[in-house]
């Protein structure tokens, strides 16, 4: 932290990344919407919009959905189609709320969410309990690696705020989330009703028996998990720096974002993927050069040595590198209506480094349907929403992580030649805790 | 076999730090995979925190990309001034695309409302064509309007320039996908995860130089659509509107003819980042007349090809 963040605006607040999953039924928007009005975040001239399109559609209550629902065809439809990303603040923390539509394209539209997130707020209904869509989205959650959940169990002032009810639902969502690889620690759960507003930021009195916090009050005061701060160094090299100026002749920074872990002078690092080893001379911003710096924090790396080095390169901790390899069995999220049929030559953008790819054979599918989710054998190609594993084959080697221990440096995208268009999020290694 | 996934100590960046790092990651990584970026620039709050970002990114080198100002012609001079100030001071390349080159050759027709910055457009995609930029980045952020929220951070635009929201790809962990084909280009939005309190605050906290306009002055204004707008060649006061001197400020910039004033006594960061904190409307509704031509006006002007 530089010391000027926090210089004349009091103490300085940290973000946290969350993302939303849960049906449409389940009360997501209200949620959504309970959690910007109550925050003081709807400003008066967006809920007189909202109020004044309310009237045009003939409604005699306002329709909270339409402070989210950005697009045309979306109030047209009255349905959410696209990932939206929402802005509130309190006095403790700054959010940015990645706000997933629950319809048919479930998995999709979780996968983009939960790929930043940090906290996932999952909602059932209480009358329903944990229904099929909870175990797929928190299967989903648990795959992309979502260090933390919220249950929210949604409308108990539906079950007249009764304790039993709810904890007969969480009871069965703990089992669930431990059979997903969740620790008890990170799943917290919290009865709320977003339409009246108990426990969303308001404590309830309603609920007598319930001693946790508020949602609000523990989406402030959750760690900030943040990037893998305590993993091994990675920064994938985004460009070089090179003022070729008189007085900088010799300047020759490596600017990158840091994936993971921390880095410092002195330190010894190694160049992937091609093996050269040499030691960090300094490392710098704008503002000046850092004792340190971690994962997350934009910086400029030099080196001792002068070693070619380009865009695509990750420098990485010398004791603990990657693995360098050109052959990935991965976990791949099918995001395109196009089908992957095995043996198709595509694109692989993995950290700085885009480069041609094979896909081998499609391995297991994830089954959603049932109970527990399960892997399945492999069906003929894969369709859109399909999880399933895969084997690749890089033109390049690639320096990579398994995707369960660092995130940065163990996912990818696949890209279609022809439209550049994304088609699937990969995941390096099988990161469900989930047995075949 | 049952994994247990970890929980990381806590991040040491707080929110301004990370949106930075963010914003320079994203500068950084289209300096890597584009040819020809430009930055789109006003003069206002957003498009000079871009250039201060962009020269944070690429530090001690120069900018690597030029800057472009479409130009309704409708300005106020303490922004033209503070526009060729900075360009000066920081040795960047600006090009300059004039409306009014536009109106005059017959490709644009005044519209009869007398506002310019919906003809925008066109100059815009034009000079895109011309100058074959095929990165463009702005200063739009998604907490401006609604439309917006749903705007990816690189977003790629058709060869006529057109936003199909419906089309638009997955955006994934920090790994943007800036391919394109010939003649498309994308649309960058460095700033997209900041809000208005958030650019206020980076503003006084690294000393960034703003044109005064920003803050509380004495200016002749007159009242239209419960705005206050200055007077200017943008046609004003009409009728029985009627000039009267007020302490306001501005809290956006754009087209003279349709960004209104608000009545503030705030000359200085303190003072306008309180008054931001207070304020019960968004900076757009309370001083952006073309939002409010109906409900998805950022949208269709959007899909045509506008920021």
């Amino acid at each position: 932290m530089t010391e000027h963040s926090r210089a004349s605006n009091g103490t300085a607040r940290d973000l946290l990344r969350f993302a939303t999953a849960g049906s449409v039924d389940d009360g997501k928007s209200t949620l959504v919407g309970r959690l910007l009005y109550d925050t003081k975040s709807v400003l008066a001239d967006q809920i007189e919009a909202v109020q004044r399109a309310s009237v045009d559609k003939g409604l005699s209550t306002p329709d909270l959905s339409l402070l989210v629902d950005g697009l045309r065809a979306e109030r047209e439809q009255g349905i959410t189609i696209d990932v939206a990303y929402r802005y509130f603040g309190t006095p403790k923390r700054e959010f940015v709320l990645a706000d997933t539509p629950g319809h048919v394209q479930y998995t999709r539209n979780t996968v983009t969410g939960a790929s930043t997130a940090e906290l996932a707020v999952l909602l059932v209904d209480a009358r329903n309990g944990v229904v099929e869509q909870t175990r797929r989205h928190a299967a989903v959650l648990a795959l992309l690696r979502v260090p933390r959940l919220v249950l929210a169990i949604n409308k108990i002032d539906l079950v007249d705020y009764d304790e039993a009810v709810l904890a007969a639902i969480a009871k069965d969502f703990a089992g669930l989330a431990r059979s997903l690889g969740f620790a008890d620690d990170a799943v917290v759960t919290i009865p709320v009703s977003a339409l009246v507003g108990d426990n969303v930021v308001e404590r309830s009195e309603r609920t007598p028996w319930y001693e946790g916090p508020t949602l609000l009050g523990h989406l402030e005061s959750v760690p900030v998990t943040g990037p893998e701060v305590a993993a091994p160094f990675r920064m994938p090299v985004q460009y070089v720096i090179r003022p070729r100026t008189d007085e900088l002749h010799d300047y020759r920074g490596y600017a990158g974002q840091i994936a993971a872990g921390t880095v410092a002078p002195g330190d010894e690092v190694v160049v992937l993927p091609g093996g050269a080893r040499t030691t960090v001379a300094a490392v710098e911003t704008a503002d000046g050069p850092l004792a340190a710096a971690a994962a997350g924090r934009s910086v400029t790396v030099l080196l001792d040595d002068d070693i070619d080095i380009s865009r695509g390169d990750v420098l990485a901790s010398a004791a603990e590198p990657p693995r360098v390899t050109d052959e990935l069995d991965a976990t791949l999220c099918w995001l395109a209506e196009k089908p992957l049929r095995p043996g198709a030559r595509l694109l692989l953008k993995h950290g700085t480094r885009v480069t041609p790819v094979v896909v081998g054979a499609v391995g297991e599918r994830l089954s959603l349907d049932s109970e527990v989710p399960t892997w399945e054998p492999a069906p003929e190609q894969l369709g859109i929403n399909d999880i399933a594993h895969a084997a690749l084959r890089t033109a390049d080697p690639l320096p990579v992580d398994e995707y369960a221990d660092i995130r940065a440096t163990g996912s990818f995208l696949l890209i279609d030649p022809p439209t550049g268009n994304t088609l699937a999020a990969g995941l390096v290694g099988t990161p469900l805790a989930v047995a075949p | 076999m049952t994994a247990t996934l970890p929980i990381a100590p806590a991040s040491a960046l707080d929110a301004l730090d990370a949106l930075e790092s963010e914003a320079i990651h994203i500068f950084r990584e289209v300096a890597g995979e584009f040819d020809r970026p430009v930055i789109l620039f006003s003069g206002g709050k957003d498009s000079t925190l871009l250039v201060h970002l962009a020269v944070k990114a690429f530090a001690p080198a120069p900018v690597p990309f030029p800057l472009l100002h479409v130009d309704t012609g409708h300005n106020y001079p303490e922004v033209i001034d503070f526009r060729d100030r900075l360009v000066e001071r920081l040795g960047l390349r600006l090009e300059v695309a004039h409306v009014q080159d536009w109106i005059d050759d017959g490709r644009l027709v005044e519209r009869p409302d007398g506002t310019r910055n919906p003809l925008q457009t066109v100059p815009l995609l034009d000079t895109i064509n011309e100058h074959r930029f095929d990165a463009v980045f702005g200063g739009g952020r998604r907490d401006e309007e609604r439309a917006r929220a749903k705007e990816r951070i690189i977003s790629l635009r058709d060869a006529f320039g057109r936003w199909d929201p419906r089309k638009q790809r997955p955006e994934l962990w920090n790994l943007y996908n800036g391919r394109h084909a010939p003649g498309e280009h994308v649309r960058v939005f460095p700033i997209s995860n900041w809000t208005e309190l958030d650019v206020w605050r980076y503003i006084q906290r690294e000393g960034i130089e703003l044109p005064p306009i920003y803050f509380a002055h004495e200016r002749e204004v007159f009242r239209r659509d419960g705005m206050w707008l200055a007077e200017g060649p943008w046609g004003g006061p009409r009728g029985n509107e009627t000039l009267k001197k007020r302490s306001v400020r501005y809290r956006t910039v754009g087209d003279g003819s349709c960004t209104g004033a608000v009545e503030s006594t705030a000359t200085t960061l303190d003072e306008v980042i309180a008054e931001v904190t207070a304020s019960r409307l968004t900076e757009r509704g309370a001083t952006r007349a073309d939002d409010r031509l109906s409900e998805a006006a950022m949208e269709d002007r959007k899909r045509e090809g506008y920021f």
